[in-house]
């Protein structure tokens, strides 16, 4: 309800008192609030729209200002050859961009898959009473605190082919026949993404859906369990209903994350075309192949991409945005 | 058939604990091993070994004589602590208008912030380039001090308003009746209670500074002026097969280890801040 948190102040005072305290109270917000608007209308807005103006026309990293309108040509433009064959050309048509949306789509599924069950797992175990609780959620949150790029170059040193503790340990208990150039084949580069990426996130997802395991009253267990229903069950139908909206804010919170990724990916499997996702295309096209029009255009189609899941994520999320009702 | 259940008991708790024992043997074993790896030097390095077998500072002295990383490393505690404090500075204010007093535009203005929180680092990046160029900072410090405020801002903003729209209404009624203005309800009133809070929003925003990769990689582009996730990313030999693992792995710990001791000491607080973001909002 949006009985304002200030609500009792105002209505304490007589009428008039209260319309003069209000009035002040919304000049001295408004003050407030100009610095920080001001700042992100500086780093955020403006670069945005900045960008997305770059898309609509011909810039170079050394041509900036000198830029020409081209319309819609970089998302895609044709030619009609004599032949009478139409060449299709622009973002829209290239095949790379292509690729590296299948990748960054296949990279977002999997990851947040495996870290929604295996976060629930942990969260399940973290939310039981048992000795020696504490150094399990300690432990879990070293792979989060571990700077990305840190684990990434960790991650490449276990997983290297010929000195990499994981093939040495995967051939010792035989689970691998012959050492696997992880981060290198086109096979296994993925995969290899996938793992350390589920590695770092899950003690994120584990800890977010934890707290809303235990907004759930023990009660309702208590009364199911005299009733004779199985923990299975009880799993199903009490659990997995009572921690949903935590469960789905959590979800889209990584799908946003997982769409956007660049540093794990860059550094983990530089160059590879089997896990080149749009934010790494659009940085290198941007600034080291000199493609900045065109890198401008696959940034542009990514936040359109993004823009539809944050909506999706307010939406479904039903978030709270009256400040003063709890 | 007391015993047989006894047994299936015993059953389930011994699997609960492999479980438990999996669950941290994975979450610490990177980085156990990265320690291991980083006091081996020579030929030792490229030996698997699961159990520490030397001891050498070999890699830690290389790392700190050679090339810029001390420099690094002060570039990342002046933009990370730099970041935090301005971040901090224009959130404080902000939240209190954001949770405590009632204007229209309020609710779309939350949204407005929540949605740049979300933002794709990556669909600013050419605006911001261009930005930072005109600005004349391209390739120093400030770039990324200018750069990360669009991380770190919302996210102070959104954690901060949440905690303060918590605070009792009594205390701001009773400074109220004595007279203060918002700026000294602010200041004299909160300030004092928001020290946690503050403390938390901090270090989770430190600690996304500290991280930060994209834009440190593209707005610094000499050894002197990068900070440490750039330095570590791009720290190679010369070719593929001379890649310093064990001087990588020395950087890393050194970056690690305070950022580890940093969660686990203010664990709770960490853990609160992370889902007052998530599942409160």
């Amino acid at each position: 309800m949006a009985t304002d948190a200030m609500a009792p102040v105002a209505t304490a005072n007589v009428p008039k008192a209260k319309s003069e305290l209000m009035q002040q109270r919304v000049r001295a917000a408004r003050l407030f609030l100009i610095p920080m608007l001001v700042a992100l209308a500086i780093v955020a807005g403006w670069p945005l729209l900045r960008s997305i103006y770059f898309s609509f026309t011909d810039a170079t990293l050394n041509n900036l200002y000198g830029a020409e309108w081209i319309g819609f040509g970089n998302y895609l433009r044709w030619t009609v050859l004599e032949s009478g064959t139409v060449r299709y050309r622009g973002v829209l048509a290239d095949p790379d961009w292509w690729n590296a949306v299948w990748n960054t789509v296949r990279f977002a599924f999997w990851s947040v898959l495996w870290e929604t069950v295996l976060g629930m797992i942990v969260a399940l175990v973290l939310n039981a009473e048992f000795k020696g609780r504490g150094i399990v959620r300690a432990a879990i949150l070293i792979p989060w605190a571990i700077p990305t790029i840190v684990s990434a170059r960790m991650w490449s040193w276990m997983l290297n082919d010929q000195f990499g503790i994981i093939n040495d340990l995967g051939m010792k208990l035989g689970l691998l026949a012959a050492p696997v150039a992880w981060t290198a084949s086109a096979d296994t580069a993925m995969t290899a993404v996938l793992i350390v990426d589920i590695w770092k996130t899950t003690p994120f997802m584990a800890l977010l859906i934890l707290a809303g395991l235990q907004m759930i009253p023990r009660d309702i267990y208590e009364a199911a369990a005299i009733d004779g229903v199985h923990p299975i069950k009880q799993f199903f139908r009490i659990t997995l209903p009572l921690v949903r909206p935590a469960l789905m804010v959590a979800i889209i919170f990584r799908v946003l994350d997982a769409l956007r990724i660049f540093d794990l990916i860059y550094v983990l499997t530089p160059n590879s075309s089997a896990t080149k996702t749009m934010s790494v295309l659009a940085q290198e096209n941007l600034f080291q192949f000199n493609n900045f029009a065109e890198g401008s255009t696959q940034s542009t189609l990514l936040f359109l991409m993004i823009a539809i899941f944050t909506v999706l994520y307010i939406w479904l999320g039903r978030v709270n945005f009256d400040g003063g009702d709890r | 058939m007391g015993a047989t259940f006894d047994l299936w008991k015993l059953t389930k708790t011994v699997l609960f604990y492999a479980l438990v024992v999996f669950i941290v043997v994975v979450s610490v074993f990177p980085f156990y091993y990265a320690i291991l790896t980083s006091l081996k030097s020579g030929t030792d390095l490229f030996r698997v070994t699961y159990w520490p077998t030397s001891f050498s500072l070999d890699n830690f002295r290389q790392v700190f004589t050679q090339g810029e990383f001390p420099r690094n490393l002060l570039n990342s505690v002046f933009v990370a602590s730099v970041t935090v404090i301005l971040a901090l500075f224009l959130a404080i204010t902000a939240s209190f208008a954001l949770s405590r007093v009632r204007f229209r535009g309020r609710s779309l203005l939350l949204m407005t912030i929540l949605a740049v929180s979300m933002f794709p680092q990556i669909a600013v990046l050419a605006g911001l380039f261009e930005v930072i160029r005109f600005l004349g900072i391209y390739n120093t410090p400030w770039a990324l001090i200018f750069a990360y405020t669009i991380f770190t801002l919302p996210f102070t903003v959104w954690v901060l308003t949440t905690f303060m729209r918590d605070l009792p209404v009594e205390i701001e009624e009773a400074a109220i009746v004595d007279g203060a203005t918002p700026w000294v309800i602010i200041t004299q009133v909160f300030m004092p209670l928001m020290w946690p809070a503050l403390v938390t929003t901090g270090l989770l925003a430190f600690i996304a500074a500290w991280n930060e990769f994209l834009f440190a990689l593209t707005f610094t582009v000499s050894n002197q002026t990068r900070t440490v996730p750039v330095a570590i990313a791009l720290l190679s030999g010369g070719s593929q097969y001379e890649i310093p693992w064990g001087i990588i792995m020395a950087a890393s710990v050194i970056v690690t280890v305070p950022l580890v001791a940093l969660v686990l000491i203010f664990q709770r607080k960490i853990v609160s801040g992370l889902t007052a973001g998530g599942v409160k909002g």
